[in-house]
C-alpha cells in the first residue's frame, strides 16, 4: 500500500489577469514575482510535491515567497490558478480542486487541520477555548454534551492548557497558550492532515520550543501528516523530515533536511543557510 | 379561497383583502414553495402595509392573501386577543376584507394570526396557524453575512448554533433560550419559530395545522407543514425542556384566574405586590373559568 | 566472507559555492566495503573526506558521482547516492544509523525519551523504549539522576553518550559512527568500546572514524585510508 497522502501537481496561483509572459519573466532569475508586462503576482508556480503519511514536510522562504500561498490552497482559503492536488483518504482519493464548495468545506472541516500564525485566523474569541474545540467537533457530527466536554478537556491538557481555563475566552490567554488552543482545535477530528502557518513567529523562544516539542510529540502519537510553513531554520531542522525551499513563487530546491541545511545546492539556499544565526 | 371573488374596484379603490390580486397570488405561490420545502426561508416581495413594519405586516399579508368571505379570523398577541396589536389587525382585516367572520374562541377559526404565542387547545386539519416573525433567521446570531448564511443552511450546518447551547450550558448550567428557540424542519432547515415561548416549540412537531411564518420587514416566509418533524435543537446527551413553572417547593404555579396547571404562565406582580401567574391564553382561560372544569 | 551490506564505488563529494564561484572538493575516488558484524574503519588526514563519506551514505551530502551500494533488509540492492527521498527517510527510521558529533533534540525531552526516541518512531511501546533506553544509558555509565533531565545542559561527554546511545538502541543494520568517543574520559571509552563490540557479535554491520589509532587497531576488521582531494579549484567567472 502507498504511504502517500497527498500529491500535488503543477500548482500555481497568479494574482491579476496575467499574460502568456507572467510565468516566463518572473521566478528567481529575474528577481521578481511581479510580472513586468502585465503588472500580476506570480504567488505560486508550478509547485509539485508528495507527502507521506505521518511525514512533516517542511516549507521554508522569506515573506512573499509563495509558501503561505500554497498552503492556502491546499486549505481552500485561496484557488490556485492551475494545477492539481489528490487527496488519498485510506480507500478513497480526491482531487481537491475539482471537488464542489460543500464538499471542500467538509474536507476542510473533518479531514485536515489549519493552525494559523495569527490566533484570529483560527480561533473564535467570542466564545470560550472549549467553545472553540466544540465547535470543530459539532461539525464533524458529534451531538453529545458530555462527550464533547471530554474530549475537548482531553484535547487541552494533551496541548498543556489547564482545565481551569477550559471555559474561559482564549482573548484572556497569552499568544503561547491560544497558539496550544488552536492547535487542540486542529486536533480535534484528528484529521489525517495538518498545516501550520508559521505557529511559533512571534513567540518567546522558550514557549516557541514548547509548541514545537509539541507538534512533534502529536506527530509521532497520532501519525498526522503535516506541512509546516515557515522562515525559521531552526524549525525546520526541528520538525521537518524533508523540506522545500521556495523564492519568487518558485521552488528552488527540495531534499532532506538536514540535505538542505548541510549541502544547499541553490545559490539561495546557500546564502539562507549561511546567513542563518 | 373563493373561485367566484370578484374585486370590489368601486369601494375606494381596494381590493378585497387590501392586497392587490397579483400580489396575492405572489404570497401564496411563495407559501406553496415555503410548504414544499419545509423550514425554507421564501422570498417574497413584502408590500408596503399602512403599518409600520415591525408591526405584523409579515403574518397580515399572508393572512390577507388567504383569507376569503367564508373564513373565520382569530387574531393574537401574546395569547391575548385583546392587546393592542391584535384588536388593530383584526380591525385592518375586517376593514378591508368585508364578510368575514372574526372570533376568539381557538376552535370557530379557520385562520389565526397570532404574534409570540401558539393558542392552547390543539389545532386542527382545518385550520391554519400564521405567525408573524420579527427575525426570520435563526443563525443571525452566529453569523453575520446573509451570503454565508445561505450556504450554511443549504448544507445544514448548524454547529455554530449548537456551540451557542454548548456555551450556554458552561455558564449557566442550562440552555437560556427562553424564546426563539431553533427547530429543525423535516430533518433539515433550522428555523427562528419566531418568539414563541419554549412551551410551544413541541406543538409545531407533527402538527395538525398548517403553520406559516411570515416577515414583513425581512421579506420571508418559512412553513411547518401539517405532520411535519420539527425538533428543537439539542445534544443528545441533553433533553430539551419547556418552562415548568414549578416554585421554589417544586409545585407548579397555577393559573390565578381559573386555575389551570396546563398552560403556559405569565408572570406578573398584582396590586399587592406579590408575583401572581395567569393564563397567557386568554380564550382558554375564560373558557376554563365558564367551564369551571380546569384541569 | 559474507557478502558487503554496504559497497562504496568511487565515490566523490565537491561543493559549489555559488557566492564564491568555487568548487570546494571535499572527497574523491572513494570505494569501499562494510561487512555484516564487521568494522570497517576510516582513517586519514583532517580534511581528507572522512566524514564526508559518512554523510554522503547518510545522504545528508549528496553525492557527486560515484555509487553507495547498500543491500537491505527485504535483499534490494539501493543505490544511497541516486535513492528517492521517502526511501532513505524509511532506510533511516529502520536499517540505517548515524552517531555524529553533534547532538541536535528538543530543549524539553528527558535524555530517556530523546535516547528512546528512534524505537517510538517505529511504534515500540513507550514503556519498553524508555526500558531499553534506560538499560543503554546505564550501560554507557550516564549517572541515573541525569536520565529525567533535558541534555541540553549536560557536559561534553555526556551530551556525547545520549547521543550514541539514541544511534546505538535501534540496532540498526548499519551503523555510521563517527568519532563517537572523540570527548569520553578513558574509563567510559572502554564501555563503549565494549559495547560495539557486543554490536559486531549481533552482526551489526559498522563503518566508523575514530580519533585514536588504538581504537581502530582493537576495533577495524578492515580499515580503508583516505587521502585529500585535489586542491580547490577556482573557476574561471563566465
Amino acid at each position: 500500500m502507498s504511504r502517500k497522502i497527498l500529491e500535488v501537481r503543477g500548482l500555481s496561483r497568479i494574482h491579476g489577469k496575467g499574460c502568456p509572459l507572467c510565468t516566463q519573466h518572473t521566478g528567481p532569475e529575474f528577481d521578481t514575482n511581479i510580472c513586468p508586462f502585465c503588472g500580476s503576482v506570480v504567488a505560486a508556480h508550478d509547485i509539485n510535491f508528495d507527502l507521506y503519511r505521518g511525514e512533516i514536510l517542511g516549507i521554508i522562504g522569506e515573506s512573499g515567497s509563495g509558501k503561505s500561498s500554497t498552503v492556502k490552497m491546499l486549505y481552500f482559503d485561496d484557488a490556485p490558478t492551475s494545477g492539481q492536488a489528490i487527496f488519498f483518504d485510506g480507500a478513497e482519493q480526491h482531487d481537491l480542486f475539482s471537488l464542489n464548495a460543500a464538499q471542500q468545506r467538509s474536507m476542510r472541516n473533518k479531514r485536515f487541520g489549519m493552525v494559523y500564525q495569527n490566533p484570529h485566523l483560527g480561533l473564535n474569541f467570542q466564545i470560550s477555548a472549549g467553545g472553540n474545540i466544540a465547535e470543530r467537533l459539532l461539525m464533524s457530527d458529534l451531538k453529545h454534551y458530555a462527550e464533547i466536554r471530554r474530549r475537548a478537556g482531553e484535547l487541552l491538557s494533551r496541548t498543556e492548557v489547564s482545565l481551569a481555563r477550559m471555559d474561559q475566552n482564549p482573548k484572556t490567554f497569552s499568544g503561547g497558550m491560544q497558539q496550544r488552543v488552536q492547535i487542540a482545535k486542529a486536533l480535534a477530528t484528528r484529521p489525517p492532515l495538518l498545516f501550520l502557518d508559521e505557529v511559533t513567529t512571534g513567540l518567546d523562544l522558550s514557549v516557541q520550543a514548547a509548541i514545537l516539542d509539541l507538534i512533534l510529540e502529536i506527530q509521532n502519537e497520532l501519525d498526522t501528516a503535516m506541512i509546516v510553513v515557515t522562515h525559521d531554520l531552526g524549525v525546520i531542522r526541528l520538525l521537518a523530515g524533508r523540506t522545500l525551499v521556495m523564492k519568487h513563487g518558485r521552488v528552488i530546491e527540495s531534499g532532506l533536511t538536514d540535505q538542505i541545511l548541510e549541502d544547499p545546492q541553490h545559490a539561495y539556499t546557500q546564502r539562507l543557510v549561511a546567513s542563518a544565526l | 379561497m373563493n373561485s367566484n371573488y370578484e374585486l370590489p374596484l368601486e369601494d375606494a379603490g381596494y381590493s378585497f383583502g387590501f392586497l392587490d390580486e397579483y400580489a396575492k397570488k405572489e404570497v401564496r405561490r411563495c407559501i406553496l414553495k415555503a410548504i414544499a420545502i419545509p423550514g425554507y426561508q421564501t422570498p417574497y416581495a413584502s408590500r408596503e402595509m399602512p403599518m409600520g413594519r415591525g408591526f405584523g405586516t409579515g403574518g397580515l399579508q399572508i393572512t390577507l392573501s388567504l383569507i376569503g368571505v367564508q373564513d373565520t379570523l382569530k387574531v393574537i398577541d401574546q395569547g391575548s386577543d385583546d392587546s393592542v396589536n391584535a384588536v388593530n389587525l383584526r380591525q385592518f382585516v375586517q376593514l378591508t376584507c368585508p364578510g368575514v367572520d372574526v372570533t376568539e374562541k381557538t376552535e370557530e377559526a379557520s385562520l389565526l394570526q397570532s404574534r409570540h404565542r401558539i393558542p392552547e387547545k390543539p389545532l386542527t386539519e382545518a385550520q391554519i396557524l400564521i405567525l408573524q416573525v420579527p427575525y426570520p433567521d435563526a443563525l443571525v446570531v452566529v453569523e453575520a453575512s446573509e451570503a454565508r448564511r445561505k450556504i450554511m443552511h443549504a448544507e445544514a450546518d448548524y454547529s455554530r448554533l449548537l456551540v451557542k447551547l454548548y456555551e450556554d450550558i458552561v455558564h449557566f448550567d442550562e440552555i437560556t433560550i427562553s424564546h426563539r428557540y431553533p427547530t429543525r424542519i423535516n430533518g433539515h432547515y433550522v428555523i427562528d419559530p419566531s418568539p414563541i415561548p419554549r412551551w410551544d416549540v413541541p406543538k409545531l412537531h407533527q402538527s395538525k395545522a398548517l403553520v406559516l411564518l411570515g416577515a414583513g420587514r425581512e421579506k420571508k416566509i418559512y412553513a411547518v407543514p401539517p405532520y411535519t418533524l420539527a425538533e428543537p435543537l439539542v445534544f443528545d446527551d441533553i433533553a430539551f425542556r419547556v418552562e415548568d413553572f414549578r416554585d421554589a417547593t417544586g409545585v407548579r404555579h397555577a393559573c390565578r384566574c381559573c386555575g389551570s396547571t396546563v398552560s403556559f404562565l405569565d408572570e406578573f406582580s398584582n396590586d399587592q405586590g406579590m408575583v401572581a401567574y395567569q393564563c397567557s391564553d386568554s380564550a382558554y382561560c375564560e373558557e376554563q373559568q365558564q367551564t369551571g372544569s380546569a384541569a | 566472507m559474507t557478502q558487503a551490506i554496504l559497497t562504496i564505488e568511487d565515490y566523490a563529494k565537491t561543493f559549489h559555492l555559488h557566492e564564491r564561484n568555487k568548487d570546494i572538493p571535499s572527497a574523491s575516488g572513494v570505494s569501499l566495503s562494510v561487512y555484516p558484524g564487521r568494522l570497517t574503519a576510516l582513517i586519514g588526514p583532517t580534511g581528507a573526506g572522512k566524514s564526508s563519506v559518512l554523510k554522503g551514505i547518510y545522504r545528508t551530502y549528496l553525492p557527486s558521482s560515484g555509487r553507495i551500494l547498500y543491500r537491505s533488509k527485504a535483499g534490494n540492492v539501493i543505490d544511497l547516492a541516486k535513492a528517492g527521498e521517502h526511501q532513505i527517510l524509511e532506510l533511516r527510521k529502520q536499517e540505517i544509523g548515524f552517531v555524529t558529533q553533534f547532538l541536535y533534540c528538543l530543549p524539553r525531552k528527558s535524555a530517556i525519551d530523546v535516547v528512546a526516541e528512534p524505537l517510538f518512531a517505529r511504534g515500540v511501546d513507550s514503556h519498553e523504549a524508555r526500558g531499553r533506553a534506560e538499560k543503554l544509558l546505564a550501560q554507557l555509565a550516564v549517572p541515573s539522576h541525569l536520565w529525567n533531565v533535558p541534555p541540553a545542559t549536560f557536559s561534553g561527554g555526556e551530551k556525547q553518550r545520549v547521543n550514541l546511545a539514541r544511534g546505538l538502541i535501534a540496532q540498526p543494520r548499519l551503523l555510521l559512527l563517527d568519532e563517537p568517543t572523540a570527548s569520553l574520559d578513558p574509563a567510559t571509552t572502554e564501555r563503549v568500546v565494549e559495547h560495539i563490540q557486543s554490536l559486531k557479535e549481533t552482526g551489526i554491520a559498522m563503518l566508523a572514524i575514530f580519533h585514536h589509532p588504538d581504537l581502530v587497531r582493537r576495533l577495524a576488521d578492515e580499515v580503508v585510508e583516505l587521502s585529500p582531494p585535489i586542491a580547490v579549484t577556482e573557476l574561471s567567472k563566465d
